[in-house]
Order: structure tokens, then C-alpha cells, then sequence
């Protein structure tokens, strides 16, 4: 590799060949502000903020995409790059809704904290009131146009990442928007909701739905029971919304807190995902037995299978029926657990807790009230349950570590390492192996199944059957996986697929920022917490077990298929739109 | 078809299709495959777009997205009379805003639309290269020049 050697505020930094600026920067700990910037996601120089001086160039250079050259000499902080980049905050904020106090995103706004590290105090430029109406037609996600500062990241995570394409830039000037097509409002284009988007937003453009208030308000109600159930992959990150460090493993706390807010039971979504393993297991092995369609295909991420929808129709057969972890647990809450306690389904209220936001549309779904009720009344985010936790004064170094709730709270680190990529799979194959061979697994971790890798595959020897796997996270990985297997000579027996780059630990609904980096150490929580746990077999967990004794009989039974199983829709790629024949 | 009022617009709408499903999977030919859409029927339809978007596998965001921003592709047909009223620096400064105001009132239009009974449709242009004779537009291809508002009345008279 050829190095360079520059000078950086006249410190010497040798660096590789092809780097940019910002980069070699960063590696002497000198910090360019960036606001459009995501690394090699979203690198346009089209916001100004990160430039810099050059020596002998004529004008300031935009750090994010200026490549470095031998000899080059570069200041970040000379009077022309400070009054440069103020003015650009201060053209930038000449539109922008001036209402900070009362924004979803106060405090955690990049926009906010650039003018205040710039010391903006005052702007004096006024541009026109933006006046576009909020679309809140999704359950998922807000997009408030009126807050976009036009940097791209959202159309560059939805484009290259996750293959979506919902959202571009329309019209131009200062009209410019990004919309879906012909201004379309989300819900009427093939939006996935996976709140990718939310993630990378800098402001409050676009946001989760947020549904605390209905919560508090049924926590109010001494009618309602109130339950609630948190998802794997919130235990390492709802830690970082409180002031924690990164990939924190929080779970007795988050317990605690729960309770504090004055929930009756608190569940564990982990208890759901093992009694999936048990379903989808059952499910493959029947499948493969039966000559079944292979492969199988997870069904536990809302984001993937609305994806499969939209633009994989001909893949529906190939998911696998079971309902995902979450709703799942909703249909034991307001039937099995219904039933234990004595009490009317229509009192008990359910709410879980989720790094998603295309789980608050599952929730929605006609299909997910077997029961006659919704299986999930509210479905909270990570970051939302942080803001209820926050208002609540709850200080979780201050709290004591707490247990689930019987019986649905029982779990084994199979159903823990739902949350990171390659999970259910690992999760799966022990349980699995187990079913084929009938002798016990001795080597549990699967650790050709981890990583960050795109795509992944495996082979794994079972009595006499190969048992060939394949995982994806991210739906732009997915879609590469289901190029290659379009022609069915794969000979794939099950596939995991997650919407999310990292699986659900990178989440659209997770704690901002979420980066590579975070998305590494909220893996290694997640690996951890599996190692922490006594059993770590889903179909040994000792409450999935006496469900099915008591109440499910046997798994893909007649009481499983009607609660636990699910179906599917073709929905179309443009859902409102027709193309002439 | 709900776009097509009359049978020669039928005609030229098949092979449009016929024209666009040449294209399949060639993202890179949406700008020349849209300029033959708007100059055979005077603007783009809406189920077009979605058929190119799906036959060269653009992201349908992407193909409003190049029809919105260029001012060459219109939504909507172009009226029997176009005015292009010219906002250029020159007209600008000597009070093409005004003159425009005039036109809008007149005949109810704003700019980027075209009237219910598809006589009239309205655009600013940026320059039309006659500075000297500003504020200027166009009608069809007969030059309008040195307007005023009060001339549009009398102007827009000519056209029924």
C-alpha cells in the first residue's frame, strides 16, 4: 500500500494512498464537523460544513471528499474555515423551524449541536416558512419535511443499504424535497418502515411514531393490566439512551425500571423467540421431510418480510409461517396467560418494547389478532421507552437488577442471540441438531454464523443430513442472497435474513447514533449476556415446556397453528400506482 | 388508459409501451426514454412512469425525481396555447413579476399548470434571449415584448 505524508494543522500524518482528508484527520484525533457525511455510505461534500484550507487550492475543500496528496498541507481551524462553516449553519438554519424546545430530537439533533459548537447566536438570514404538511400516515414513521436540511443520508441509506429506493430527492432549488414518488405520503409506496432512515437522520425529519403517551395513559387506567415485553436487542442498547456506555448490558435494570414505571408483569420477548426455534425447527425438519418448499426463510424481522412483500412475492412460500417472537408472546398474553390469571383478554393491555419501528406496523396487521383482540397494543422503541425512563427520573446505576416475570419471562441464550445477525440461525442449528440426531450438542457456538459479514453461509453435519444455511442482514445483502438463489439450485435448507445492517441490534428504533462501530460492541453484549445464561437451548427452556403440556400440546399442533402461525400478502412495488400494460 | 382522450393518443400510447420495452434493465437510457414519452404525447402520464420505472428497473422515486426537477417534463398535457413568461434578470428588473401576476389573474393559473379545459398552460422560462425587448414572453412561438399589465388582457383576447 502506498503512503502519503501531509501536514494537518501542522502536525505530520502519513496515511494510505486514495484517503481523503477527513480521514487522515481523524486519524490524528483532529475532528472535522460533518453533517451530510456517512462513512462510505454517504460521501457527496454537499453540506459544507466539514471544509477546510488547502494550501495553494483557491477555494476552502470539503474534508469528506477531498483526496489527501504527498506534501499537502491542510488547516481545520483558520478564521476563513470558522466564518465558512458558520455561515453555512446559518444559511442552513435560515428555514429551519426554530422550535428546538419542543423537538422529538432536542439534544440529540447534529444540527443543534453544530450551532451550538459554532456558537450561533444569531442567524441573519430568514427564508421562507416551509410550511409541508407532517406525514403521519404510516404507524411506523414520521416525516416531517419542514425539518430536512436535504444532506441525502436517508436516501443513501435507503438506496444502498436496504435496496428500498421509498424515498429520493424531487423537484429542485428551493423546492426540493425528499419524498416518495409524485409526493406520495410513505404509506402508499413499497416503504418497508425499517427506520433506517431514523437512524441516520441528523434532525427530526424523520422519527419514530411516538407512542409513550398511550402507554402512560394505560398505566393510568387501573382497569387495564398492563404487560410488557422487551426484545433481545434492547437489553445492550436502552443502556446508551441513558447515559451508559455502549453495548452496556442492562437487563436486571431495565427489569427494575419496567416495574418502577408500573407495569404488573414484565415478560421476555427472548421467552417467545425459543418457543419460535421450537415452531421453526419443527417447521424446517417437516419441511424437509415432506418436501416442503426449501428454503425456509426466517420470519421473525417485519422489515423483511413487508420487503418480500413488495418486491419478492415469488419468495413467500419459502418464509416460514411462524409469526415472529413478538407477537407470539402477544397471542400467549391475551390467551394462555389470559386464561392463568382469570382475566378478560379486553383488560389486558400489551405493550412491547423493540429496537424497530416496522414492529409498530406488525403490531397493526389484520393477521395478528387471532385471539379477537390485538395480540400487541402498543409497540415502544428503544429510544421511546429511554424518554419514558428519562421523564420518569429512573437512573439505572442507581437501580437494582430484577427477573422476569413467570412464566413468560423464563429464557435461554438461544432466544437472547436473536438480536445480533446469524442469531436465530445459531439458535436454530442447536436446537435442531438436537431434534435430527437426538444426542446432545456438545460445541454450541456457532461462530461461522457471527460477524458483520453481508452474506454467510454453512454447513452443518447432522446424523446423516447436511444441513446447508445461509444468513443476510441488511436488505441489500438480502437481495444478493436472493439473486443467488432465485434459480433453486442453492440447495440452501434455511436462510436467516434480518432488515438491518447488524440484525435487530442495529435496529431502526435503537438508541442514535447507531454506527458500525456501536453495532459491533452491541453484538459482543449480546455474546456475552448467551455466554452469562444457564441454559442455552431454546427447546430446553423449561417454560416452553410446560406451554406446550399445558396449553399448545405439541409444536405445528392445532392450537399452534391457529395462535403461533401466520400468512402473507403480495403487495406490489408501487401499492398505489399502476404501469400501463 | 384513463389519460388518453382521444384514439390517436391510444395509438401512440401502445407504442410508447412498445417503444420503452426495448429498454429492459437499462437504468442509464431513462433520460432519453422520458424525453421520447413527453415529446410524443406534450407530457409524461403518471402509469408511464411507473411501466419505465419497472421496465428499466429505476426506483419510480428516482423517475419523478429526474421529471420534477427538469423543467422540460410536464405532469400534465400542455394547454392549446403554452405562455412562457420570461423571469430573466433583464425582464425581472423591468417588472416581469407584474406582468405575471396579470396573466395568473386572468386566467387563473399558476405557473407549472394547465387550465381545466386545456387552453391555456403556463410557465416561467429564464432567459428567452431578448433582454432588449423585456418583459417578454412567448405564445406558441409568437414573442409577446415590452409588456404590461395591462396589455395581458387584451393580449390573451387573441388566443380562444
Amino acid at each position: 500500500m502506498e503512503m502519503v505524508t501531509l501536514s494537518i494543522d501542522n502536525q505530520r500524518v502519513e496515511i494510505e494512498a486514495g484517503a481523503t482528508i477527513l480521514e487522515a484527520a481523524k486519524k490524528i484525533n483532529v475532528d472535522i464537523p460533518t453533517l451530510c457525511y456517512i462513512e462510505e455510505i454517504n460521501e457527496i461534500g454537499a453540506c459544507r460544513i466539514c471544509v477546510v484550507e488547502v494550501q495553494r487550492a483557491k477555494a476552502l475543500q470539503a474534508a469528506c471528499v477531498t483526496p489527501i496528496s504527498q506534501n499537502m498541507r491542510v488547516w481545520t481551524n483558520t478564521p476563513a474555515v470558522r466564518k465558512a462553516r458558520r455561515l453555512t449553519l446559518e444559511l442552513i438554519l435560515s428555514n429551519h423551524p426554530r422550535e428546538c424546545n419542543t423537538c422529538i430530537r432536542s439534544l440529540n439533533c447534529e444540527l443543534q449541536k453544530l450551532a451550538d459548537r459554532f456558537g450561533i447566536r444569531e442567524i441573519r438570514f430568514w427564508g421562507d416558512d416551509l410550511s409541508y404538511t407532517i406525514d403521519e400516515s404510516t404507524p411506523s414513521i414520521v416525516r416531517d419535511t419542514n425539518k430536512c436540511i436535504l444532506c441525502r443520508r436517508c436516501v443513501a441509506v435507503c438506496d444502498q443499504v436496504q435496496n428500498v429506493r421509498a424515498i429520493a430527492p424531487q423537484e429542485r432549488g428551493f423546492k426540493t424535497t425528499i419524498a416518495p414518488a409524485f409526493h406520495l405520503d410513505l404509506a402508499d409506496v413499497a416503504c418497508v418502515l425499517c427506520g433506517q432512515c431514523t437512524l441516520v437522520c441528523p434532525t427530526a425529519a424523520l422519527h419514530e411514531r411516538d407512542q409513550t403517551e398511550e402507554v402512560w395513559a394505560a398505566l393510568a387506567d387501573p382497569k387495564k393490566h398492563v404487560v410488557v415485553q422487551t426484545a433481545p436487542a434492547t437489553r445492550v442498547s436502552l443502556g446508551e439512551e441513558l447515559g451508559m456506555e455502549i453495548g452496556s448490558i442492562v437487563t436486571g435494570q431495565m427489569v427494575a425500571a419496567l416495574r418502577r414505571l408500573g407495569f404488573d408483569k414484565v415478560f421476555d420477548t427472548d421467552f417467545s423467540a425459543d418457543l419460535t426455534i421450537v415452531e421453526e425447527g419443527n417447521e424446517l425438519l417437516h419441511r424437509i421431510k415432506t418436501g416442503g418448499v426449501l428454503p425456509m426463510i426466517t420470519s421473525c424481522s417485519p422489515g423483511w418480510i413487508k420487503f418480500v412483500e413488495h418486491f419478492y412475492p415469488k419468495f413467500l412460500p419459502n418464509l416460514s409461517t411462524c409469526k415472529s417472537p413478538q407477537q407470539m408472546l402477544g397471542a400467549l398474553i391475551k390467551t394462555y396467560y389470559a386464561e392463568k390469571i382469570g382475566l378478560d383478554p379486553a383488560d389486558i393491555f400489551a405493550v412491547s418494547c423493540m429496537p424497530c419501528t416496522a414492529k409498530k406496523f406488525e403490531a397493526q396487521r389484520e393477521e395478528m389478532r387471532n385471539s379477537g383482540y390485538p395480540e400487541i397494543d402498543v409497540v415502544l422503541t428503544t429510544r421511546e421507552i429511554g424518554r419514558m425512563l428519562r421523564q420518569a427520573g429512573i437512573d439505572f446505576n442507581k437501580l437494582p437488577t430484577e427477573d422476569y416475570d413467570d412464566p413468560l419471562g423464563i429464557s435461554t441464550g438461544a432466544g437472547l442471540i436473536f438480536g445480533a445477525t446469524g442469531g436465530v440461525m445459531e439458535a436454530a442449528l442447536r436446537t435442531v441438531y438436537e431434534l435430527i440426531t437426538g444426542e446432545e450438542l456438545e460445541e454450541i457456538n456457532f461462530t461461522v454464523v457471527r460477524g458483520l459479514e453481508g452474506v454467510r453461509e454453512a454447513s452443518v453435519q447432522a446424523g446423516d443430513l447436511t444441513v446447508k444455511v445461509a444468513v443476510a442482514h441488511g436488505l441489500g445483502h438480502a437481495c444478493k442472497l436472493m439473486e443467488a438463489i432465485k434459480d433453486g439450485t442453492s440447495g440452501y435448507h434455511f436462510i436467516e435474513i434480518m432488515c438491518c445492517p447488524g440484525g435487530c441490534i442495529g435496529g431502526g428504533g435503537q438508541s442514535i447514533p447507531t454506527n458500525r462501530e456501536i453495532r459491533e460492541k452491541r453484538i459482543a453484549a449480546i455474546y456475552t449476556a448467551d455466554e452469562l445464561m444457564t441454559i442455552r437451548k431454546s427447546h430446553l427452556n423449561p417454560s416452553v415446556q410446560k406451554l406446550y403440556e399445558d396449553f399448545l400440546e405439541k409444536p405445528l399442533g392445532k392450537k399452534s397453528h391457529e395462535l403461533l402461525h401466520t400468512h402473507y400478502t403480495d403487495r406490489g412495488t408501487a401499492p398505489h400506482l399502476k404501469a400501463s400494460e | 388508459m384513463e389519460n388518453s382522450p382521444c384514439q390517436c393518443m391510444e395509438e401512440s400510447y401502445q407504442e410508447l409501451v412498445k417503444f420503452i420495452n426495448q429498454y429492459e434493465g437499462e437504468s442509464e437510457s431513462l433520460i432519453m426514454v422520458l424525453h421520447k414519452i413527453q415529446e410524443t404525447l406534450g407530457f409524461v402520464p403518471v402509469d408511464l412512469q411507473v411501466k419505465v420505472a419497472d421496465v428499466l428497473r429505476v426506483p419510480i422515486s428516482k423517475v419523478f425525481g429526474v421529471i420534477s426537477f427538469y423543467a422540460f417534463f410536464t405532469l400534465k398535457p400542455k394547454g392549446k396555447y403554452h405562455i412562457s413568461v420570461c423571469k430573466g434578470t433583464a425582464c425581472f428588473v423591468r417588472g416581469a413579476s407584474k406582468v405575471l401576476d396579470a396573466i395568473e389573474k386572468k386566467i387563473g393559473l399558476v405557473p407549472g399548470d394547465t387550465t381545466n379545459d386545456g387552453k391555456y398552460s403556463l410557465e416561467i422560462v429564464y432567459c428567452l434571449g431578448a433582454c432588449g425587448l423585456s418583459p417578454v414572453m412567448t405564445i406558441n412561438k409568437e414573442v409577446h415584448a415590452r409588456l404590461t399589465p395591462q396589455r395581458i388582457p387584451e393580449i390573451l383576447a387573441e388566443y380562444t
